[in-house]
């Protein structure tokens, strides 16, 4: 008997994002990533004596944002908090966070794991200050022989988005976090750059026995930065847990750390040994008030989420599947929507956006930002196939022409002579040669084998390099071969 | 004599009508410190340069013809926790002995602005946690009406200072009754500015919620002088208030008829001095002959502001103060790893009183405690400024002593608690956020008493008025200590 049979997975997830401003949080720095270490600072984000923090207004915008796309209740009155623990990361030695009365509320969105659609509750987002990083000699902490803080990272405005504990497996986890990143980046909120450690979750995982009630005692492994080691944390922390429980033994509450090279969790600290925050009101900053023509403003800057795009896209006849998948990356939909202005068959214009141009792109290792081909090209040449000046076919070779020189399908086309040959009298001409040098098919065809119509057709795009339409071949051959 | 006592008007008068240039004024005050500062010990370090520079450029535009500002070319100090880009700033603390600020305090920007020559950083108590200066990290400033005795504080090197003349003005800050009490002990006017009106910037923090700065200075006018220099909205510190800044001097008017003053009598009470409290009673008969309306009155909560304030600004203080672990500047004690280095740098870095406070914020702070004590203080807090919201529909300003006695002898306090209770009549008003000035009143067996006056939020005018009136009516202000008589 495994786990599954026996356990319910219960579990909730703390996200940390770093928000898309130009300066940081509570002083003018730039936020820019990968500066020099230690030039993106200040005397105020490097804490000396004596400075103040001044709130950045466009990060109170963003998580306004944020808390709408999220479906959140934003509080008219928030205020800041210190969160005081010692690291040298934190050079004030507190954070200047949101404690008892964060920015956004009471939030939900939605999921869909196998067809199944679940509502996952978000309790609260706020706003706070990135930390520092320390910068070790060696290969590992434990190895180096000293280390050292690089402080351009300290004073990033954060915003934490904690959910309920409402996610039951890892597919429901790797979901949510999808649907949020996605929601987070249509909103632009973040520039979602993982790799980057724009965005790190704090995984609560516990198990229960299958019907019971009660939530088991749960353990927070901290600061995951990708889907892949989201999935990997939790195989084991559930296997770990598992195990724990099936011999008799108790989970005990903690923070634990992800080693990604060892695909293990570790323990960081206990409960016993948990910090205490010693949370209390920032003096320095004054509490934040937020009146309803401001969330208005915000309202209106919102644009198109994901769910609803998706919703659209589904209208206008596209699949569950390729809505989704175009919805996935937000410059894929970017690109499909400004093609879609001028086209109006949405399916034929997502085969050719997640098939042609997706593959191209991948295999050149580029993505939709940088496509040379633009919405409009694509639709050009679309409209070529449509009006049946080219083949599908040809078509396949034409694009791949755009995208190594930039230039028009048309004007490929017609420098290439790629036009699709519709000429009647020019067709014939071909065709009753085919017919004259290949008696044998002719032959076997009028005997009533029918497949030897398609090789005299093949005959006939080869004379013509594919450039015949296949329609009028089949046609004409049919007509000639009944004569 | 006649230089290091003259007001700024007659130090600005000097140098306008160039009877003497501002290297020669800066020279006489900075020849004067020299003389002076073994005995007091107001200074932790002495600008001579930076102050003989700034002197120069300003004789540069005198000879010019240039216009120059009331405070231009005249020697300033300021205390030691108000950054000075380049000069360290120690803050009193062997943790900061070696800090120098890349950038300047706001006041110490405007100050720079206005032509200032700054002559050099005051002594204080250590993180400007104390009212002697016996907790400075380096040494004890003396008083000079008597060396024996304490100057007040934090800010004892900046009343020290200018008591015995050895800059005319200074720069204290006010936590607790920091700039008030060491006004009184020796016999100078201090100003704690309505919260909100001088920016914080750059003035290393103890309470944030408290710490306001404000002048010392030999003269009402001289203090409202100073005040307009450096009060003002700062978008650098969110809790500096936009305001329309008055010109101070425009309130210095001898006349306070029909001025209400109330006379609160929980700062009359037990622990008082009575030679002391016969001198505010004497002062309030001068301002009632003035024409002024004395009432008693009372704010029943005032025995609930000294276990307030020593729970909120310890608790503040706690985290403040954490900075200071030797990871980026300051000092760092050698260690064998990170937390044993965090405890032996802040064990060796800080003094006794510091030490204190961070236990009582940290332990106020603590989870399970919160509620009981941090929110609580919080909540009685509001009460305390209700009670002056209250009076203050009935009268324009209070009048109380500064401090319960006069500046007592050097070692006389070693229980903490008995120092506590010295600042009893000044605490409060930081709790409201008020205004307060202190202002001389007469004297004690040869020691300086302060009388403070309180008034409404931005009400710094009025308390200016009040306190010009007495100080014409009155000749305390011209009274100098003994230790100046060998001056020329």
């Amino acid at each position: 008997m495994t786990f599954r049979d026996k356990y319910e997975i219960v579990c909730g997830v703390e996200t940390h994002v770093e928000m898309l401003t130009k300066t940081k949080i509570f002083c003018g720095c730039t936020t820019e990533f990968g500066g020099e270490q230690n030039t993106h600072v200040c005397p105020v984000c490097l804490g000396l004596p004596g400075v103040l923090p001044v709130l950045n207004k466009e990060v109170v915008n963003l998580a306004i944002k944020a808390g709408l796309a999220l479906n959140c209740e934003i509080a008219d009155f928030s205020k800041f908090d210190r969160k005081n623990y010692y690291y040298p990361d934190l050079p004030k030695n507190y954070q200047t966070s949101q404690y008892d009365l964060p920015i956004c509320k009471g939030g939900a969105l939605e999921i869909s794991v196998n067809g199944q659609k679940k509502t996952i509750g978000i309790t609260r987002a706020h706003m706070e200050e990135d930390a520092g990083k320390l910068v070790h000699s060696g290969e590992t902490i434990s190895t180096s022989v000293s280390s050292g803080v690089d402080y351009n990272r300290t004073g990033v405005p954060l915003l934490e988005i904690v959910s309920e504990p409402d996610m039951r497996s890892i597919d429901e986890v790797l979901a949510y976090l999808e649907e949020l990143i996605q929601i987070i980046d249509y909103a632009g909120i973040s520039d979602c750059k993982m790799e980057q450690g724009s965005i790190r979750f704090d995984i609560n995982v516990s198990l229960r026995p299958i019907g019971s009630e009660q939530f088991g005692i749960r353990s927070e492994t901290k600061n995951l930065n990708s889907f892949n080691s989201v999935r990997r944390c939790m195989e084991y922390e559930i296997e770990r847990q598992a195990e724990l429980l099936d011999e008799g033994g108790q989970v005990v509450q903690e923070t634990r750390t992800w080693d990604e090279g060892k695909g293990i969790t570790l323990s960081l600290r206990s409960k016993e040994e948990a910090h205490d925050y010693r949370y209390f009101p920032e003096p320095d900053l004054l509490p934040l008030v937020i009146d309803k023509d401001w969330i208005e403003k915000i309202r209106e800057t919102l644009p198109e989420l994901p769910s609803a795009k998706r919703e659209r896209l589904q209208s206008l006849g596209l699949s569950e599947y390729d809505a989704k998948v175009i919805v996935s990356w937000k410059p894929m939909a970017n690109f499909f929507d400004k093609a879609l202005d001028n086209f109006a068959d949405a399916k034929i214009l997502a085969n050719w956006v997640t098939g042609d141009l997706s593959g191209l792109l991948n295999a050149k290792n580029s993505s939709f930002e940088e496509s040379p081909i633009t919405p409009q090209q694509l639709v050009g040449l679309l409209k070529l196939i449509q009006k049946g000046e080219i083949s599908g076919k040809i078509a396949k070779s034409v694009i791949e022409e755009m995208f190594d020189t930039g230039k028009d399908a048309e004007v490929i086309v017609k420098e290439k002579g790629l036009a699709q040959i519709s000429d009647e009298g020019e067709l014939e001409k071909i065709i009753t040669g085919v017919i004259s040098a290949n008696a044998k098919s002719v032959a076997d065809y009028q005997a009533g084998k029918e497949s030897a119509l398609g090789f005299l057709v093949g005959q006939v795009m080869k004379a013509t390099k594919g450039q015949a339409n296949p329609g009028l071949v089949n046609k004409i051959l049919r007509a000639k071969l009944s004569e | 004599m006649k230089v290091i006592n003259s007001s700024l008007d007659e130090l600005h008068k000097l140098l306008i009508h160039k009877e003497i240039s501002s290297v020669e004024l800066t020279k006489i005050f900075l020849k004067h410190i020299k003389q002076k500062e073994p005995d007091l010990k107001a200074f932790i370090s002495v600008t001579e340069n930076v102050a003989l520079e700034q002197a120069a450029a300003t004789d540069k535009k005198l000879a010019a013809n240039e216009k120059i500002g009331i405070l231009e070319g005249i020697p300033v100090a300021l205390k030691d926790n108000m950054c000075t880009k380049g000069i360290g700033t120690t803050c009193g603390s062997r943790i900061l002995e070696n800090f120098i600020p890349p950038y300047d305090a706001t006041v110490t920007e405007l100050l720079k602005g206005s032509g200032a020559v700054l002559a050099g950083k005051l002594n204080m108590d250590e993180f400007a946690m104390g009212s002697s200066t016996e907790n400075s990290g380096f040494f004890t400033t003396a008083n000079p009406w008597d060396l024996t005795r304490v100057p007040g504080g934090s800010s004892g090197g900046s009343a020290s200072s200018v008591a015995a003349r050895e800059v005319p003005y200074s720069l204290g800050s006010d936590t607790g009754g920091s700039i008030r009490q060491p006004a009184a002990f020796c016999g100078v006017v201090g100003l704690k500015p309505t919260y909100g009106l001088v920016s914080r910037y750059g003035l290393v923090a103890f309470a944030s919620s408290l710490d306001q700065i404000g002048p010392l200075t030999k003269t009402v006018s001289d203090n409202a002088t100073v005040l307009n220099a450096i009060a003002g909205h700062d978008p650098k510190d969110s809790t500096s208030i936009p305001f329309i800044k008055p010109n101070y001097t425009q309130f210095l008017e001898n006349n306070v008829k029909g001025l209400r003053i109330g006379v609160p009598r929980e700062f009359f009470g037990e622990g008082l001095d009575p030679a002391v409290e016969k001198i505010i009673l004497q002062a309030i008969q001068i301002y009632e002959k003035m024409g002024a309306i004395i009432e008693e009155c009372s704010l029943p909560h005032m025995e609930y502001a000294m276990p307030t304030y020593y729970i909120i600004a310890p608790a503040e203080c706690s985290s403040n103060l954490a900075r200071y672990d030797g990871v980026s500047y300051g000092y760092r004690a050698e260690a064998e790893d990170m937390i044993e280095m965090y405890k032996k740098t802040r064990a060796e870095g800080f003094g006794q009183e510091v030490k204190r406070r961070i236990m009582l914020g940290t332990y106020a702070l603590s989870s399970g405690y919160y509620d009981a004590y941090y929110l609580k203080a919080q909540k009685v807090r509001t009460l305390i400024k209700e009670d002056f919201d209250n009076v203050f529909t009935r009268f324009d300003a209070l009048i109380s002593p500064t401090a319960p006695t006069v500046a007592y002898k050097m070692g006389e306090k070693s229980d903490p608690l008995a120092m506590y209770m010295g600042d009893v009549y000044t605490i409060p008003v930081n709790l409201a956020g008020l205004p307060a000035i202190s202002i001389p009143a007469g004297f004690v067996e040869g020691m300086p008493v302060g009388m403070q006056l309180i008034s409404k939020h931005f009400n710094e005018g009025l308390l200016y008025r009040a306190a010009y009136a007495f100080e014409q009516s009155t000749d305390h202000h011209k009274t100098i200590p003994a230790l100046l008589g060998e001056v020329d």
